[in-house]
C-alpha cells in the first residue's frame, strides 16, 4: 500500500539524514545579531545594532590584542515570533552560531529564548522589554541588558510621583505588553501614594487617539501615562499636542520611548515628555566619543539605548569567552555572571543569577526646541537611579534559578 | 453633569465630533474606492499605498523644496493621480477582459511593492510633518476643545465629497462616465473616448486618496504603514455602503466614523471590530450594501 | 514529488522543508477553493491560525499528545469553516472575497485580545510530545517523518477530491454556475462542502505547523498571511494539482534567503504578484503543464 511504502522510505531517509549530522566546535566565535531590520523597531535596534555589535568586536580585539576569531551574522526577524524562532534554530543547528544578540519585540525574544535554552547556547538580550525574561520565563541562557518593563514602570512611575505627579490616567495598548506596562506602573504609582483616576485601552496600531485623549483630558489627571510603544506612542504624543493637553497643564509620561521616536515626533510636539532610559549619547565623554564613531557609520543616526546595549553585551560576552578560554555556553555564562561588566557606555555593572544585568537608569525630560543646541540634543537628565534600585529585586521575579 | 449610560454628555458629544472627523477620512478614502469600483469595476487595493504616497510627497515637498501644506494640497493629488494613470494605462487595461479578481490581485501586488519601497527608503519610525500655522490652535466649544485643523478636515472633506458626487450624478460628464461603464461599446460609438475617460477616472480616484493623505500628514504619523491597515477598514466601509454607490460611501463613511466613535466610548476594545461586524451583518441581510443596487 | 521530499532532508535543512510542507498543504487547501471552485477567499489565514492556536493550547495547556491536539485543532478549523462558509457562500466573486476578509479580520481582532492567545506574544514553548505515546517528536527526524506523512495524506485527499465526481461538479460550477444550477445540482451545497474541505485542510496545515515550530502567533491569523497563500497558489498555478506545492516551495525559499534584505521580501512578493497577474497567469506548473500538454 502506498502509505506503508511511504513510511518505510521515510524511515530509511531518516536514518541517512541522522548519519550526515555531526557538529564540532570550530575555532570561531560566531555571534548572530537578530533584529527588526525593516519595520516598526528598525530605528530602535535594526542596522544600528549590527553597527554596534561590529564596533564591539573591533574595539575588543584591538584593545585586548585578543587572538579570538569572531564572526558576525545578521537576520531580520520582522517582529514575528515564528520567523525569529526559525532563524534561531537554523543558526544554532546549521550555521554554528554561538550566541544571539539584540532581538527587540518581546514575543520574538521569548521564542528565541526557548530555542536557545533547548540548544544550550547564549542569548544576549538588548532590545526586548518583557521582565518575564528574567522572571517567570527565565533561563540559564538568558542575559538581559538595557531595560525591561519593571525598570521602566519603576523608574518613570516612582520618579514622577515623587516629583508631584500623583494622579494618573492610563492610555494603554490593548495587548499583553501594554497590559503588563500598565499593571507594573499602576503598582508603582499606588505604592508611592499616588492615585489612578482612570484607564482606557486602545487597539494596537490605532491611528487616531483623539477620543482616548479626550477622555484623558476630561479626567483632569496630572499625568497621562502612555502604556504603549512605537507608532502608537508617537501618534498619541503628536495628537496630544494638537489637543493642547500639555499646554492645558497635564503632562505626558511615555513608558517606552526611544531617542529615535523623539527624532520622529520633533521637539515641538514632544517637549516636556518624561521617561526613563539607560543610555543617552550626551551623558559623559565616554558616551560622546563612542557616539561620534557610531554616527560616522550610521549615516547620521544617533544611537538608541538598545544599540548601546548590544555593544555592551557583545563586549562582555567576548571578555567572558576569553577568560573562560572556550565558547562552550554553560562555561561562558558562568563567567559572564562572575565578572562585573565594564564599558564606556553603561559604566560598571553586575550580572545577576537570573540573567538580569544591573546598571544605572536615567529619568529624562525632552527639551523645548529653544533649549536644543545641536543635532539630537533632546534630553535633560532629571535624575539618576542607581543600579541596585533600578531593577526588580531578584527574589520578586519568580525565576526558578533563584531560590 | 447629565449622563447617558454612565457617560457624561460632555464626553459623548466630544466623541461624536471626533467620530465625525474620523468619518471624514473614511468618507474621502471610500469615495475614491467607490468611484473606481463603481465606474471601473476594479478593486483598487493600492488605494492605501496611494494615500501613503500623498502624505509622503507632502513631506518631501516640505523638507526638500520648502513648499508648505497649501502647496501640497494643490500639487500632490495631481502628481499621485498621474502615477495612477500610468498604472491604469500600462497594467490595469490588460485585465479588463478577465475576471475582476485579477485586478484585485494586481493592485494588491502593487501595494506591496510601493509600501516596500518606501519602507526601504524611509524606515518605519514615521516622519514629522508640521501643522500649517493658519490652522493650528483651536476653540473651546464648552464640551471639548476642538482643534482648528480637525474642523478644517470635516469641512474640506464634505466639500470634496459632495463636489464629486455632484459631478458624477448631476453633470453631463458624470452621465457619460456612468453610461460608459454600463455599455462601453455603445458610448464609444457615440464618439466618446471611453478608454481615456476610464484612465482619467482612475487617476481621479487615486488623486482623492492622495488628497486624504496630505490632510492626514499633520495629524497622523507619516509612515509607510499608514495605509496598510486603514485600507481594510475602508474596504469594509465601501462594501457596507454599496460598492458602486457614491452617495452610499460618503454617507457610510461619515456614519461609520460616528459609530466607531461611540464604540470607543462605551466599549473601546471593540472599536476595531465593530465595522467588520456591521459589514458581515449587512452582507447577510442586504448583500448589495445599504445603498447599492443589485447587479 | 514524494521522492523529492524523502531525499531532500539529506541536503537541505529539515526544519525548512517542514515549513515548506506545511505551507504547501495550506496552499493546496486554498487551491481547492479557488482553482477548482472558482472562489477567491481572502481570509484563509483564519483557518490556519485558529487550528494553530487550538493545537498549541491543547498541547501546552491541556497536555494532550500531538496527534490528538492536531486532530482537535483540525476539527476546530472545520467548525469555523462551516460557520463562516454558511455566511460567505451566499455571495460570489468580489463580495465573497470581501466577506471572507471581513470575517478573517474579526477573528484576528478577537485573537488579539483573547487571553488564551497571549496576544502579541503568542503561545510559546509548545511541547512536541510523543506521537502515539511512542515516538519522541523532539528529534527533527521523527518530526519530519510525521509531517511528511500528514502532508502526503492531505495532498492525496486533495488529489482524490479533484479527480472525483464531486470535483467535476465543482469545476462545472466554476465554469458556469447558472448552467450547473439548471442541471439540477445543489450549487450552494457543493460550494459549502468545498469551502469546508478547504478550511479543514488549511487547519490541518496550521495545527501541524504550530507543533513543529512549537509556537502559535498572530502572524498566522493576519490578513497578510491570507495574501501570501494567494501568492503561492497564483505563482504555482491556479487549478493545477502540483502548482500550490511548487508555489509554496518557491515563496518559502525566497523568504528564507531574502530575509536579510528586509523590505525587499515585500517588494519581491509584490513584483511576483504583478508579473504573474499580467503575463504569467498559468503559474509555474501551469506553464509547464501547458508546454507538456498534460494537466498537472
Amino acid at each position: 500500500m502506498k502509505l506503508k511504502q511511504t513510511l518505510i522510505a521515510a524511515a530509511i531517509a531518516a536514518g541517512f539524514a541522522g548519519a550526515a549530522r555531526a557538529q564540532m566546535s570550530d575555532g570561531v566565535v560566531k555571534i548572530g545579531v537578530m533584529s527588526d531590520m525593516s519595520s516598526l523597531y528598525a530605528d530602535i535596534g535594526g542596522p544600528g545594532s549590527v553597527i554596534a555589535a561590529r564596533m564591539a568586536v573591533d574595539d575588543y580585539l584591538k584593545a585586548h590584542k585578543s587572538s579570538l576569531k569572531v564572526e558576525i551574522v545578521t537576520a531580520d526577524h520582522q517582529n514575528k515570533p515564528d520567523v525569529g524562532s526559525q532563524i534561531a534554530r537554523q543558526w544554532y543547528d546549521q550555521d554554528k552560531v554561538d550566541a544571539i544578540a539584540d532581538v527587540p519585540t518581546s514575543s520574538v525574544a521569548l521564542a528565541v529564548a526557548d530555542v536557545t535554552k533547548q540548544k544550550n547556547k547564549v542569548f544576549l538580550i538588548s532590545g526586548a522589554a518583557s521582565s518575564d525574561l528574567t522572571g517567570k520565563a527565565c533561563s540559564p541562557n538568558n542575559i538581559h541588558w538595557t531595560y525591561d518593563t519593571w525598570m521602566l514602570a519603576n523608574g518613570t512611575g516612582s520618579a514622577i510621583v515623587k516629583t508631584g505627579g500623583d494622579t494618573w490616567f492610563f492610555l494603554t495598548s490593548d495587548y499583553a505588553f501594554g497590559h503588563a506596562l500598565e499593571r507594573d506602573t499602576e503598582a508603582v504609582v499606588l505604592k508611592n501614594g499616588g492615585k489612578v483616576l482612570g484607564k482606557v485601552r486602545h487597539p494596537l496600531n490605532a491611528q487616531d487617539f483623539s477620543s482616548f485623549l479626550l477622555q484623558a483630558q476630561a479626567s483632569k489627571a496630572k499625568i497621562i501615562g502612555l502604556a504603549n510603544a512605537g507608532g502608537d506612542t508617537i501618534n498619541s504624543i503628536k495628537q496630544a499636542a494638537e489637543f493642547g493637553i500639555v499646554k492645558g497643564g497635564q503632562s505626558l509620561a511615555g513608558m517606552l520611548v526611544f531617542i529615535s521616536d523623539i527624532h520622529g515626533i520633533g521637539l515641538e510636539k514632544a517637549q516636556g515628555l518624561i521617561f526613563t532610559e539607560t543610555f543617552y549619547w550626551d551623558l559623559n565623554d565616554g558616551t560622546r566619543a563612542w557616539t561620534r564613531r557610531f554616527v560616522e557609520q550610521s549615516k547620521g543616526k544617533y544611537p538608541t539605548m538598545v544599540q548601546a546595549g548590544v555593544y555592551s553585551a557583545v563586549t562582555h560576552y567576548l571578555k567572558s569567552v576569553d577568560a573562560a578560554k572556550t565558547d562552550d555556553a554553560p562555561k561562558v555564562l558562568a563567567q559572564m555572571k562572575a565578572m562585573p561588566s565594564d564599558d564606556p557606555l553603561f559604566g560598571k555593572g553586575t550580572v545577576r543569577k537570573d540573567g538580569r544585568v544591573l546598571h544605572p537608569a536615567y529619568l529624562v525630560e525632552v527639551k523645548k526646541p529653544s533649549e536644543s543646541k545641536g543635532p539630537y540634543d533632546y534630553y535633560k537628565v532629571r535624575a539618576t537611579i542607581p543600579a541596585d534600585q533600578a531593577f526588580r529585586p531578584e527574589k520578586e521575579g519568580g525565576c526558578s534559578l533563584v531560590n | 453633569m447629565t449622563e447617558i449610560f454612565g457617560v457624561p454628555t460632555q464626553a459623548l458629544f466630544g466623541q461624536l465630533l471626533i467620530g465625525l472627523i474620523n468619518g471624514s477620512f473614511y468618507a474621502l478614502l471610500s469615495l475614491g474606492l467607490a468611484v473606481i469600483f463603481g465606474l471601473l469595476n476594479i478593486i483598487n487595493f493600492t488605494h492605501g499605498a496611494q494615500y501613503m504616497m500623498g502624505a509622503f510627497i507632502a513631506y518631501i515637498l516640505a523638507s526638500k523644496a520648502g513648499l508648505g501644506y497649501w502647496w501640497s494640497l494643490l500639487i500632490v493629488p495631481p502628481v499621485v493621480g498621474a502615477t495612477g494613470i500610468v498604472i491604469e494605462r500600462f497594467m490595469l487595461q490588460r485585465l479588463y477582459k478577465l475576471d475582476h479578481l485579477y485586478g484585485l490581485l494586481l493592485t494588491f501586488g502593487l501595494a506591496l511593492i510601493i509600501q516596500g519601497l518606501f519602507r526601504n527608503e524611509y524606515g518605519t519610525s514615521g516622519l514629522p510633518y508640521s501643522m500649517p500655522a493658519e490652522l493650528s490652535g483651536g476653540h473651546n466649544l464648552g464640551f471639548m476643545f476642538l482643534p482648528n485643523y480637525r474642523a478644517w478636515v470635516i469641512a474640506a472633506s464634505l466639500v470634496v465629497c459632495l463636489g464629486t458626487w455632484f459631478v458624477i450624478e448631476r453633470t453631463k460628464l458624470g452621465s457619460y462616465l456612468r453610461a460608459a461603464t454600463e455599455n462601453p461599446a455603445l458610448v464609444q460609438a457615440f464618439g466618446i473616448n471611453v478608454p481615456r475617460m476610464i484612465t482619467l477616472t482612475y487617476g481621479f480616484g487615486v488623486a482623492l486618496a492622495a488628497f486624504a493623505g496630505v490632510m492626514a500628514a499633520p495629524i497622523y504619523q507619516v509612515s509607510p504603514q499608514m495605509g496598510a491597515d486603514l485600507i481594510i477598514v475602508v474596504f469594509a466601509v465601501v462594501v457596507i455602503g454599496g460598492m458602486g454607490s457614491i452617495l452610499g460611501s460618503i454617507l457610510t463613511g461619515f456614519g461609520l466614523g460616528i459609530v466607531e466613535g461611540l464604540t470607543k466610548v462605551f466599549y473601546p476594545e471593540a472599536s476595531n471590530t465593530v465595522i467588520f461586524v456591521i459589514m458581515a451583518v449587512v452582507l447577510m441581510i442586504r448583500p448589495a450594501g445599504l445603498f447599492g443596487a443589485q447587479k | 514529488m514524494a521522492a523529492f521530499f524523502l531525499v531532500a532532508p539529506l541536503v537541505v535543512y529539515p526544519v525548512f522543508l517542514m515549513k515548506a510542507m506545511c505551507f504547501a498543504l495550506f496552499a493546496c487547501a486554498f487551491n481547492l477553493l479557488i482553482g477548482f471552485g472558482g472562489l477567491l477567499s481572502f481570509g484563509h489565514a483564519m483557518f490556519l491560525g485558529t487550528a494553530g492556536y487550538a493545537a498549541a493550547h491543547a498541547a501546552k495547556v491541556w497536555g494532550w499528545p500531538p496527534e490528538i491536539a492536531i486532530l482537535f485543532a483540525t476539527a476546530c478549523a472545520a467548525l469555523l469553516g462551516l460557520v463562516t462558509g454558511l455566511i460567505a457562500i451566499r455571495r460570489q466573486g468580489i463580495y465573497f472575497a470581501m466577506t471572507t476578509l471581513a470575517l478573517s479580520q474579526m477573528i484576528y481582532f478577537y485573537y488579539l485580545q483573547a487571553p488564551f492567545t497571549h496576544g502579541e506574544d503568542g503561545i510559546q514553548a509548545v511541547p512536541r510530545g510523543r506521537l502515539l505515546g511512542v515516538l519522541d517528536l523532539g528529534s527533527n527526524l521523527a518530526m519530519y517523518a510525521t509531517v511528511f506523512v500528514i502532508f502526503m495524506a492531505g495532498f492525496a485527499l486533495v488529489y482524490r477530491t479533484v479527480h472525483s465526481p464531486f470535483g467535476q461538479v465543482l469545476k462545472a460550477i466554476r465554469e458556469n454556475e447558472q448552467r450547473a444550477l439548471s442541471l439540477g445540482y445543489d450549487v450552494s451545497r457543493y460550494k459549502l462542502l468545498a469551502f469546508l474541505l478547504s478550511a479543514t485542510l488549511a487547519g490541518l496545515a496550521g495545527a501541524t505547523k504550530s507543533i513543529v515550530f512549537q509556537l502559535a502567533s498572530l502572524t498566522d491569523v493576519h490578513w497578510s498571511m491570507s495574501g501570501e497563500v494567494v501568492l503561492m497558489t497564483l505563482l504555482g498555478g491556479l487549478g493545477t494539482v502540483f502548482g500550490p506545492v511548487v508555489g509554496a516551495l518557491i515563496i518559502v525559499t525566497m523568504e528564507n534567503y531574502l530575509a536579510q534584505l528586509g523590505a525587499w521580501v515585500s517588494i519581491s512578493q509584490g513584483i511576483i504578484f504583478v508579473i504573474c497577474v499580467l503575463t504569467f497567469r498559468r503559474g509555474v506548473v501551469g506553464e509547464i503543464g501547458h508546454g507538456l500538454k498534460k494537466p498537472l
